[in-house]
């Protein structure tokens, strides 16, 4: 093969090949709690259609590269968020989405049961601000991630 | 005779058929569910007790994050609530609004649930249909105040907007547009074959047990109890207009689906009354002071939910904030039947029952 299409040879290292493919085909596990994970399905839903970015739902962590945080996080919740994150295969990202998922949001003050972000738990890559983000905003986080994607980390 | 053992399951709390974080502990025997118990509380946010900390307007925007589908009507339960214990009046203009908005946020909540009990059995393609829908309802609201999901709209004595330019033409044209959609959704969903092989005769909750468990709302209307906040004690203005109220026959899980359905033609039509006959005037009482002090006591207040009977309980003691505030969450008291009419289904029976019960954990765990 390699003999006969001498002029179809493309050089690249592999790496960079590698990021571009998975930049363009990230299977997301959808990880919504609250209010955040509402906007989440309508992102994936009918008008924002989210697959067209090459980002396709798996609802199990073991075949995601993906990790999208979308709501409130419980201490009750907490020690599940970490081990979901754990059975992902690397390399994994995580998108925390809306003000729960970054600081706490509307519930940082006053609490004894909220997070106060998902990043005192896992690391995370992309955050997206808003209470709920608009669907738009959360397509620029995923647009963010791909660009991240193919930098490298 | 083959000596088996049984299983323990954990169903959640990732698990997306479980809309949001509830986990289900089933004792399975083969694929036959003995016992199921809920387990609910990875949602706790304490609501209660951060409002305990905040002033009675400020409490608002939690309440649009109680029951997330639907906020308007959690703003107008609690609203409504504030209003009975502090005695204010609302003009007419924003009884009508409320109205119009509340029905509105129904429809869009029902066409959460049926979508996503749809999708639960494996049909998608309803799912994306009434996401469709729903979008038109959201475009609407965020006409009206800016915001796509959690709108803080309601004040106490009013709303805190008119109905901006164009906003009852453009309802109008949602009304007309949706009505035939709803015959469409009937056949894509409810006689379909598949979708009533599954849904039918399963999870049977019995009138008694019903109304033992507190049910309310499409759970308990499905079962052939004609009760409805909005009929039995007419809040708002809900008296001037005229509706039904569907019920069903077997209280399987194909008559919540089928009653949730007939609720939205009902709303359409609540809606098109309202936006005829809605008068001009004021649409916020003015006489409502900023820092609100009700007078010492308590209160209760319940309306109908998209969930059934969602209620709040206020205790005053004349400061700007609340003593205390309960809410009384249809959803949970409808979640607690799972124990009783799962035993002896298929473990993917119980998905559908989920799905049927349409739960919110926000509610939920508060
Ligand atoms: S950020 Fe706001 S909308 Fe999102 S989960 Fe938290 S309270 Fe809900």
């Amino acid at each position: 093969m390699d003999i006969e299409l001498p002029n179809n040879i493309i050089l690249t290292k592999l790496e960079p090949f590698f990021r571009w493919a998975l930049s363009h085909s990230i299977y997301m596990f959808p990880f919504g709690t609250a209010c955040c994970g509402m906007e989440l399905i309508a992102v994936n839903a009918a008008r924002y259609d989210l697959m067209r970015f090459g980002v396709i739902p798996r609802s199990t962590p073991r075949q995601a590269d993906l990790m999208t945080v979308a709501g409130t996080i419980t201490e009750k919740m907490a020690p599940l968020v970490k081990r979901l994150y754990e059975q992902m295969a690397t390399p994994k990202y995580v998108i925390a989405i809306g003000s729960c998922a970054i600081s706490g949001g509307p519930y940082h003050y006053d609490t004894y049961s909220v997070v106060k972000g998902v990043d005192k738990i896992i690391q995370v890559d992309v955050y997206i601000p808003g209470c709920p983000p608009r669907p738009e905003a959360i397509i620029h986080g995923f647009m963010e991630l791909q660009e991240k994607v193919r930098k490298g980390k | 005779m083959i000596k088996t053992e049984e299983l323990y399951l954990n169903v959640g709390p990732q698990h997306p058929s479980t809309h949001g974080v509830l986990r289900v502990i089933v004792k399975l025997d083969g694929e036959r569910i003995v016992e199921a118990k809920p387990d609910i509380g990875y949602l706790h946010r304490n609501f209660e007790k951060i409002c305990e900390s905040r002033t009675y307007t400020q409490v608002i925007p939690f309440t649009d994050r109680l029951d997330y589908p639907s906020s308007m009507v959690n703003n107008l339960a609690y609203s409504m609530t504030v209003e009975k214990l502090a005695g204010i009046t609302v003009p007419k203009r924003a009884e009508y609004i409320r109205v119009i908005v509340a029905e509105l946020n129904r429809i869009a909540s029902h066409l959460l649930s049926f979508g996503a009990s749809g999708m639960d059995a494996g049909a998608f393609t309803i799912f994306l249909y009434c996401f469709r829908e729903r979008e038109f309802i959201v475009d609407l609201f965020e006409m009206l105040c800016g915001a796509r999901l959690t709108y803080n709209y309601l004040r106490f004595g009013g709303v805190s907007q008119d109905l901006p330019e164009g906003f009852i033409e453009k309802t109008k044209e949602f009304c007309n547009y949706f009505k035939p959609k709803i015959d469409e959704y009937e056949d894509f969903l409810l006689n379909n074959y598949i979708y009533s092989q599954r849904a039918k005769n399963v999870g049977i909750l019995k009138k008694e047990n019903a109304l033992s468990y507190g049910a309310s709302g499409p759970v308990l209307r499905a079962c052939g109890v004609k009760y409805d906040l909005r009929k039995d004690e007419p809040y708002s203005v809900y008296n001037e207009f005229d509706f039904d109220i569907p019920v069903g026959k077997n209280g399987d899980c194909w008559d919540r689906a089928k009653v949730r359905l007939e609720e939205m033609r009902q709303s359409v039509r609540i809606i098109e009354q309202a936006l005829e006959t809605i008068p001009d005037g004021e649409y916020l009482n003015s006489q409502v002071p900023r820092l609100l002090k009700p007078p010492v006591g308590d209160v209760y207040h319940h309306i109908e939910s998209p969930r059934g009977e969602l209620g709040f309980y206020i205790v005053s003691d004349g400061s700007s904030r609340p003593y205390r505030i309960k809410a009384r969450s249809p959803a949970f008291s409808n979640l607690s039947i799972i124990p009783l009419i799962s035993p002896g289904l298929l473990i993917a029976d119980l998905i559908i029952i989920i799905g049927s019960l349409d739960p919110c954990f926000g509610e939920i765990d508060r």
